[in-house]
């Protein structure tokens, strides 16, 4: 059992609560795992990425090596693109599809969509739209986005669930199961459109 | 037992809780910061009466921690690489001084410089020094090293350099934490009242001390449980792994099975019987180090006698931090084809936020300095280092902390006049206010603006120690009252601010305009505290 992701996001998306829950799950089953993130001068508006590594042997590395990520997971998606080189071969790149723009050059929506789905294995989704509309919180993005990353993930789904629990916790049961609604809404859609 | 999910910095923190410490000093600086956060928030530290408040810089900081070693009580000082230049007048002589209580000074690389202006090794500083150095390769030795630091400083009577990098410390694994905790010392004066009088004569008795306690280091690393020698059965080539570069070199073999010998290096001085064995059994040797090539130069020489690879032949780059493929492919390893970057992927690089009070300073200034020609504006270290790019490129210069006031007297002296600082509110109190006293002991032209956030916002807005103090220590220092100006950086003000800015860089003398209004990303952060609290309340 191992999977190493790249998360990627734009500094102030939140994608280390992503980090988080999945780390939680990971340790509470005696799991090993090792996560390294992006803190400082680039949290401004830049870009930033997490390495995230599960195995049920000890991990070395807290960065995972160029072509050796099974999955890209990113809630921006030209985010997504900026670490394919990590990308391994029949790896998946899961984004989202709504785009954060605060540079001038961005690229048009139109080809931006198409270079995605030029790659062999990727889901692309609407997350903040699922969120919105079908879980009732657009904050709850990010976790549609790992249900979405989850069919892809080799860790039981219950796992993930409960790392959704400890972390959200002590916020109450009313956050917890939006959160847990959120992950099955992208589980589903991934499922359908994988 | 359960494990503890950490990042590497953190675990440093819970590690010197656990240990025994007394009190930690800091100036917040990526990748450290978090040692001396995860303290302040710690509810142990706090039942522990462990002090954790922020330093004005990391000379104050790393001096205070040495008065904690002196009473005999086990004190750390954290700061990022560049800090240690900043506090090296107190290192270097912590070294000869020794240490009483233990003293643990952990200072954070950052290797290809991700959010910093040099990638300096401070194993370099360590070895200047002649102070033992721990290296830890992963957060769970991170984590009983902060223990054992304290120990060791204490059996060796010395300060201990920790050295990390940005990879360790910004990454989270589970840590299994000790079962018994170590009681802090009680207070207990160096039984030699001159241990820490360096006056010539007693310096050079501490300084041959130091120079015979050498030995004594040196065989404390070649026991030490965190260096290692692995047999192996290709002697072809043997490797020298030190800190993190241990684990790019195992992660090329995930079965463990590594053919050539190997030496472990996360505690130095290096350890010499280890090295004698390793370069005399092997054909050649590689070596791997996260940073600058320090033990490569040392065994290869400048007659590069010995078969040596590494950063200096160029097998791994000469920059820049490692990498687990980089490492692989000095190995021989073939790397798996990967994508690559599509060309219409932008850069992103970090900007201002939405809403950011040096936004205002920056595009009322801009407009002034035109009207007398660009180039005469120096900054400093924060946010506003970012004013260096686009939309605004506002700033010609960003050295190390305080720079921006004494270069702008400088370059006044030169008669590059008007010239202009540009500096934040904790970068002034950190290192400005004596450039600025020298700027009006001559009455140097120079305007220096403060732009005054309130917090020290680059590292996520710990307390500024300026704050509500900025006046004061102007008025002190002899900046005359009718050249002292505090506004509001709002864009309705934009004439009003231009006025200001252009009547006193008219002015053939020193002022300080201190336009002041709080981080919004701060301000944001306070709210949700305050709306969290009155919830408890009701």
């Amino acid at each position: 059992m191992k999977t190493d992701m790249v998360i990627a996001g734009v500094g102030g998306q939140g994608i280390l609560s992503i980090a988080a829950a999945l780390g939680s799950a990971a340790l509470d089953n005696d799991l090993y795992m090792k996560q390294a993130e992006t803190h400082g001068m680039s949290q401004r508006g830049g870009d930033v990425q997490s390495f995230m590594r599960i195995s049920d042997k000890p991990i070395y590395s807290d960065l995972i090596p160029k072509g050796g990520a099974d999955i890209i997971l990113s809630v921006e998606p030209m985010e997504a693109l900026r670490y394919l080189p990590y990308l391994k071969k029949g790896g998946y790149v899961v984004t989202n599809s709504t785009p954060f723009i605060n540079i001038n050059d961005y690229p048009e929506q139109e080809e931006l969509e198409a270079t995605i789905k030029a790659l062999p294995n990727y889901v692309l989704i609407d997350a903040d739209r699922i969120a919105k509309d079908e879980v009732g919180s657009a904050r709850a993005f990010n976790f549609v986005m790992l249900g979405a990353a989850s069919p892809f993930i080799d860790v039981p789904f219950e796992y993930l669930e409960e790392g959704i629990r400890k972390i959200f916790g002590r916020k109450g049961e009313d956050v917890v199961e939006m959160n847990i609604k959120a992950l099955h809404a992208g589980r589903k859609f991934s499922e359908e459109n994988r | 037992m359960q494990k503890s999910l950490l990042l590497g910095v953190e675990a440093i923190a819970q590690g010197a809780i656990d240990g025994g410490m007394s009190g930690v000093y800091a100036y917040p600086g990526t990748p450290s910061t978090e040692i001396t956060e995860y303290i302040q928030h710690s509810k142990q530290a706090r039942e522990l009466n462990i002090h954790s408040d922020w330093a004005a810089n990391e000379k104050t900081a790393m001096e205070s921690a040495l008065g904690m070693s002196y009473a005999g009580k086990r004190a750390m000082v954290c700061m990022k690489h560049v800090g240690l230049n900043v506090a090296a007048d107190c290192f270097m002589n912590a070294a000869i001084t020794g240490a009483n209580g233990g003293m643990l000074i952990v200072v954070a690389d950052d290797p290809s410089m991700h959010s910093s202006q040099n990638e300096q090794d401070s194993r370099v500083y360590g070895k200047f020094a002649m102070m033992p150095i721990l290296e830890p390769s992963n957060q769970q030795e991170a984590y009983d090293m902060s223990r054992f630091g304290f120990e060791l400083s204490e059996a060796c009577e010395i300060p201990v350099l920790m050295r990390i990098t940005t990879r360790l410390a910004h990454s989270r694994a589970g840590i299994a934490r000790a079962t018994t905790l170590t009681a802090q010392n009680k207070l207990k004066l160096p039984e030699d009242k001159l241990q820490f009088v360096l006056l010539p004569g007693i310096a050079r008795k501490r300084y041959k001390m130091l120079l015979s306690n050498q030995e004594k280091f040196e065989a404390a690393s070649e026991d030490s449980a965190f260096n290692s020698y692995t047999k192996g059965t290709d002697k072809s080539m043997g490797i020298i792994a030190c800190g993190l570069g241990y684990n790019y070199l195992m992660e090329n073999y995930p079965n463990g099975d590594c053919p050539y010998p190997v030496v472990k290096i996360s505690q130095y001085p290096i350890p010499r019987t280890m090295i004698h064995k390793i370069t005399s059994e092997c054909d050649k040797v590689m070596v791997l180090e996260e940073g600058y090539p320090v033990i490569e130069e040392l065994l290869k020489g400048y007659l590069e006698k010995e078969s040596v690879v590494g950063r200096l032949d160029g097998t791994l780059s000469r920059d820049g931090e490692l990498t687990p493929d980089m490492v692989g492919r000095a190995l021989g390893f073939k790397i798996e084809e990967s994508l690559e970057i599509p060309s219409i992927v932008a850069a992103r690089p970090p900007a201002l936020c939405v809403g950011c009070s040096h936004i205002d300073v920056y595009k009322a200034l801009n407009e002034v300095i035109a009207e007398y020609g660009s180039g005469r504006v120096f900054a400093d270290i924060g946010c506003y280092t970012l004013g260096a790019l686009p939309p605004f490129n506002a700033i010609n210069s960003c050295v190390d902390m305080g720079a921006s006031i004494t270069m702008a007297k400088g370059a006044a002296d030169a008669g590059l006049i008007p010239s202009v600082a540009v500096i934040g509110d904790s970068t002034f109190t950190h290192s400005g206010m004596t450039g600025l006293l020298d700027a009006i002991n001559e009455k140097t032209p120079i305007t220096v603006i403060i732009s005054d956030n309130e917090s020290i916002s680059m590292t996520g807005g710990q307390k500024s120690s300026a704050k509500g103090k900025l006046e004061a220590i102007c008025e002190g220092l002899g900046v005359e009252k009718e050249h002292l100006h505090v506004l509001l950086p709002v864009p309705k003000k934009h004439e009003e601010i231009k006025d200001i800015f252009r009547k006193e860089i008219e002015y053939k003398g020193v002022s300080v305009i201190i336009p002041r209004r709080i981080c919004v990303q701060k301000n944001i952060r306070d709210q949700k505290i305050k709306k969290a609290r009155a919830a408890a309340k009701a």
